[in-house]
């Protein structure tokens, strides 16, 4: 009895607290004092940026109340929508979860705030995030997370391997790689990663939703994730790619131990590898994408977020203008270069911001030009409203593809996965074609 | 339970002479004001969280058109939708029969280790019965998620020590983490932290048999052995019911060690286990309605094992009791 007690205070004190933090999320300045904005975010340091906006800006202050990450922020924030209060003013939203927000009518529409005006700062993929197509602006972009080629140049120099350009040439050397050593290869199939995975696809021109007047399209089993997929599949298959998931000990200790030759992640890879592979510092370098067509060079995006204003803000205006200041202006993107880390999504700011290349890259002094070529290029993508029910079969599907290694399976997991998310919208009673 | 009892059993038991002074609101009142505080934490986080759960099973999401936009998402009453959609769901039928295949290969190993420990630890010629006894509890101190890291890492054949040597031994051991090795990987790291705790319970229990049992049995001539078979385990049949049932209703809701070890295989999908596809269901698809309707069929079905599981076994164990 005493146990339960104890028990039951410790969960009434929780209980409290949250009650309490959830209430203090909700304040409004008044008509005279200056406005107060609450912003929900988790990029590291973000508050010295902020302070930055607070010393110019006296009447309209903004607050970052930090967040643990992407996903308990965007839940928190759905459950404040639902009870009709406790949202903050901004929130900092990946590209990805911005339909479904939308969807639960969580975000303002900026285009009466004169959003509309800074389109051109940014690549036009990174601009279709935030519109979902539509002529509403749901949000400002932040960073992006443009994807490249990653490869240990000195292995490459050993074997006398040149940096593949196209798919094909990538094959080639994959086969290559595991012929020189059984135990290297130049990449691995990461059934845990949905979002690489949808980066690949998007370069090859796949955007898996779309609006069609009044419907939605779900298009993942098209051409290009297909031609995707079964390319990954037949590597696998052969045996000359891995097909262990990414973000495991085993996967550190072959980037550490030259066993992972490269990588196809996206410009914040940097910051990965100088943590999981410390030891090989200077010995990677960065190139473009592979291609299918090298004369339409295209990527796609792995990660990334945007700033967003919620349909509970009293003062949308001034969030607006906040969140342009904090996107677009030069002081503020190379605060958040300097103190964030992160790559901004203002391609011509980020140019302007990012000279020297990252610590881990000192070798390659023209790390970000190649950052900025590629991150021109990136293809436009059309998240729709379940985006987590796609990714969550992406996992199981390709997991079991990946096990079975066949070509065969792993077009069969492009298919599960149009069926398992266009199921699921006709279920909730989303109009789709 | 013993909420109802308890004002009865007063009132029942003691004549009411000897309470001459009690008025109706000590006799009534003051049992449950001191019962109160146990009351009212079980309505607050037990009854109140299990009708909630019911409430929101039979109900569920509606969006019209794009769903895009203010008024788009509303909740609608859904009748047996979710239960419907729970029951003919395959991916739910094969996450039960995996906990179910987990199920016949841990419990009786752990059950039998267990039990094998328990009586080695009562036998008298058991040195160091302290120290031995501490070591075999220890990893249940080590809470499940931490144990599948440790484990996770000593499956993962280019990190772990055991492949090291294996390899050096120019032995192709297959990886556990394996589709056809993972059922066993989840049971190995369940056995490791499960086998201290059965044993403490039946250890307990054979420690509460008096001595004189054992003198009489040795007078007649029986040996450790025939006293263990013929004697203790009979007797502790009772704790091993017991802790059969508890390990049944754990495996079926197991959750951390799969969860943990999921994002270091291709073998393990987000519905392995029934309690997985939950939380799948809650807080992935963010579709908390269908998530309570299978909760409410999975606490159904635990309880019905373990009703049936009592009804089968209560007689034999029991028996003797009576």
């Amino acid at each position: 009895m005493r146990t339960s007690i104890r028990v039951g205070a410790v969960a009434m004190a929780t209980a409290a607290a949250l009650l309490m933090s959830g209430c203090s999320a909700n304040t409004g300045g008044g008509d005279d004092g200056p406005v107060k904005l609450n912003y929900w975010a988790w990029a590291p340091n973000l508050e010295k940026v902020v302070d930055l906006w607070n010393a110019e800006n006296p009447d309209i202050q903004v607050t970052v109340q930090k967040q643990d990450g992407g996903d308990p922020a965007i839940t928190k924030l759905l459950t404040a929508i639902k009870a009709g209060s406790g949202a903050p003013d901004l929130i900092q939203a990946e590209y990805q979860k911005i339909p479904t927000l939308v969807s639960s009518d969580a975000l303002a529409d900026l285009s009466e705030y004169g959003a509309g005006d800074i389109e051109d700062s940014f690549a036009d993929g990174v601009w279709d995030s935030v519109t979902l197509g539509s002529d509403a602006i749901y949000a400002i972009p932040q960073d992006s997370g443009p994807m490249m080629f990653f490869y240990r140049a000195d292995i490459f120099e050993q074997l006398g391997l040149t940096v593949p350009t196209t798919w094909d040439e990538y094959a080639e050397v994959a086969r290559a790689v595991h012929a020189a050593d059984p135990a290297k290869y130049l990449g691995t199939f990461s059934s845990n990663d949905a979002g690489w995975f949808t980066g690949m696809a998007q370069q090859a021109g796949a955007s898996w939703w779309g609006i069609d007047g009044e419907a939605w399209s779900v298009d993942i089993a098209e051409t290009p994730t297909e031609t995707v997929a079964g390319y990954w599949g037949g590597l696998v298959e052969e045996g000359v790619i891995d097909n262990k998931p990414m973000y495991t000990p085993e996967w550190n200790a072959g980037l550490n131990n030259g066993e992972q030759v490269g990588w196809l992640s996206a410009v914040w890879a940097p910051g990965v590898l100088g943590g999981n592979a410390a030891d090989t510092a200077g010995l990677w370098k960065a190139a473009p994408m592979p291609q299918w067509d090298v004369d339409a060079p295209a990527t796609g995006n792995w990660g990334g977020s945007s700033t967003a204003v919620t349909t509970q803000s009293e003062h949308q205006e001034a969030a607006t203008k906040f969140a342009t200041w904090l996107n677009t202006d030069a002081e503020a993107v190379q605060a958040l270069v300097n103190t964030s880390g992160i790559y901004p999504a203002d391609a011509a700011q980020a140019e302007a911001a990012l000279t020297a290349p990252p610590e881990f890259f000192s070798n390659q002094p023209d790390f970000y030009e190649v950052a900025a070529k590629v991150a021109d290029t990136v293809s436009p993508f059309t998240y729709g409203p379940n985006v987590n029910v796609a990714y969550s079969a992406y996992n199981d599907e390709f997991a079991k593809a990946a096990d079975a290694k066949t070509q065969s399976a792993f077009l069969e997991a492009v298919a599960a996965m149009q069926k398992i998310t266009t199921d699921d919208m006709k279920k909730s009673g989303f109009t789709v074609e | 339970m013993t909420v109802t009892e308890a004002p009865v059993a007063i009132r029942g038991s003691n004549p009411p002479v000897r309470r001459g002074r009690g008025t109706f609101r000590s006799r009534v009142l003051v049992p449950y004001a001191m019962l109160a505080p146990g009351i009212i934490l079980f309505v607050a986080f037990m009854a109140a969280p299990i009708v909630y759960t019911l409430f929101l099973s039979f109900q569920k999401t509606k969006v019209s058109g794009l769903g895009l936009g203010s008024g788009a998402r509303s909740t609608v009453f859904a009748g047996i939708d979710n239960y419907v959609t729970t029951l003919t769901n395959t991916e739910f039928g094969a996450s039960v029969g995996r906990v179910l295949v987990y199920g016949f290969i841990l419990i009786p190993l752990m059950l039998g280790l267990a039990l094998l420990f328990a009586l080695l630890l009562d036998s008298r010629r058991t040195r160091a019965a302290g120290f031995s006894r501490t070591a075999i509890f220890l990893p249940y101190a080590v809470p499940a998620v931490i144990s599948s890291l440790l484990w996770g890492f000593l499956y993962l054949p280019a990190v772990s020590p055991f492949y090291f040597v294996f390899d050096k031994l120019g032995w192709d051991v297959p990886s556990l983490l394996s589709s056809g090795g993972v059922t066993f990987a989840i049971a190995n790291i369940a056995l490791w932290g499960g086998v201290g705790f059965n044993m403490i319970v039946m250890y307990t229990s054979l420690k509460s048999v008096p001595s004189d049992i054992y003198e009489a049995a040795k007078l007649d001539g029986a040996s450790e052995i025939q006293i263990a078979l013929r004697i203790k385990i009979p007797i502790i049949a009772p704790a091993i019911v017991m802790t059969a049932l508890f390990s049944m209703v754990a495996t079926l809701q197991v959750f951390a060690e799969p969860t943990t070890l999921r994002p270091l295989t291709n073998s393990l999908s987000t519905s392995w286990s029934p309690l997985m596809l939950v939380y799948r269901d809650a807080f992935t698809r963010d579709d908390i309605y269908s998530a309570a309707a299978t909760s409410i069929v999975i606490a159904l079905v635990t309880f019905a094992f373990s009703f049936l599981f009592l009804r089968v076994v209560q007689k034999r164990a029991f028996g003797q009791e009576d």
